[in-house]
């Protein structure tokens, strides 16, 4: 952090505004925790932060490591990767959760159990 | 047994590691002795060998998705910030897949949950049906129009 003065004029504006344009996704996904109403609206919410939110700190912080260290550093890509895999189990996790309770309870606004669908409509067709 | 069961693997793994360690002879000995015994390792746990039929596609996937996501990401802020435009509701959407391979399905997974506004609930194996949560929608049709007609050609031409 000490040569963060040497850094040229060009690379501290495209580091903070990839910074910025990041950590403000992060914030906003945070906003729409608390805005949006129901729970499967709220799983949206945290995707920013996990595509271009997490996208935008990988790129300032690529800038900044290759020119402070006058050579290519691109292994914060691995970050990206592993942030873009990984999200999808954590989701579907909650998702699941949350149908299962839902189903249980019997909310009319959530769609019933596919397979359960299919079997009710072919015992319809029989009778 | 072969010596590289799953080549892929093996040659992403060392590129991990060259790219985590910079570059030198000894990394690229110690990275590649990794990644044949990590492969190795794999074998025994016999998981499903994916077959990339179009690399050239699976680029234009890429782009496709990465334009995808700048577009949706700005939808979801502007959603966030300024409210729910008239006419427009969340709702669950079922989707017919014909997509199979697992491979497939697996980054099928990791596009539409990537997305903002769009969650993979539940998948249906027996049926292949999907079960997704759109946060803004006007015309349903139009996404199924985008998962089949945009995703789902493109990865079935890819893995199967």
């Amino acid at each position: 952090m000490s040569h963060a003065a040497d850094l040229p004029l060009w690379a501290a504006i495209a580091v903070s505004a990839f910074l910025l344009l990041g950590s403000g996704l992060a914030l906003i996904g945070m906003i729409g925790f608390t805005r949006l109403p129901s729970f499967y609206q709220r799983l949206h919410a945290p995707t920013l932060g996990t595509s271009w939110g997490t996208g935008g700190v990988v790129m300032a912080s690529m800038i900044y490591f290759s020119v402070v260290g006058g050579r290519p550093v691109f292994h914060e890509l691995l970050v990206g990767i592993f942030v873009t895999v990984t999200t999808p189990v954590t989701l579907m996790l909650l998702a699941q959760a949350a149908l299962h309770r839902d189903r249980a309870e019997g909310d009319p606004t959530v769609p019933g159990s596919i397979a359960a669908d299919t079997e009710a409509a072919r015992d319809d067709a029989k009778t | 047994m072969s010596v590289l069961p799953y080549p892929l693997l093996a040659l992403s793994l060392l590129l991990m590691w060259l790219i985590l360690n910079s570059f030198s002879v000894g990394h690229l000995l110690l990275g590649s002795a990794i990644a044949v015994f990590a492969s190795w390792s794999m074998a025994a746990l016999r998981p499903s060998k994916p077959r990339i039929r179009r690399w050239d596609l699976l680029a234009r996937l890429l782009v496709i998705v990465l334009y995808d996501i700048i577009q949706s990401n700005i939808a979801v802020v502007r959603l966030i910030l300024t409210g729910r435009r008239p006419g427009h509701h969340s709702a669950f959407l079922a989707v017919p897949l014909e997509l199979k391979d697992p491979t497939g399905l697996a980054l099928l997974a990791v596009i539409i949950t990537s997305t903002p506004g769009t969650a993979w609930i539940e998948y249906n194996s027996s049926e292949g049906t999907l079960l997704m949560h759109i946060l803004d929608v006007m015309d349903e049709t139009e996404w199924i129009d985008i998962v089949k007609n945009r995703y789902e050609r493109l990865l079935r031409e890819i893995f199967e």
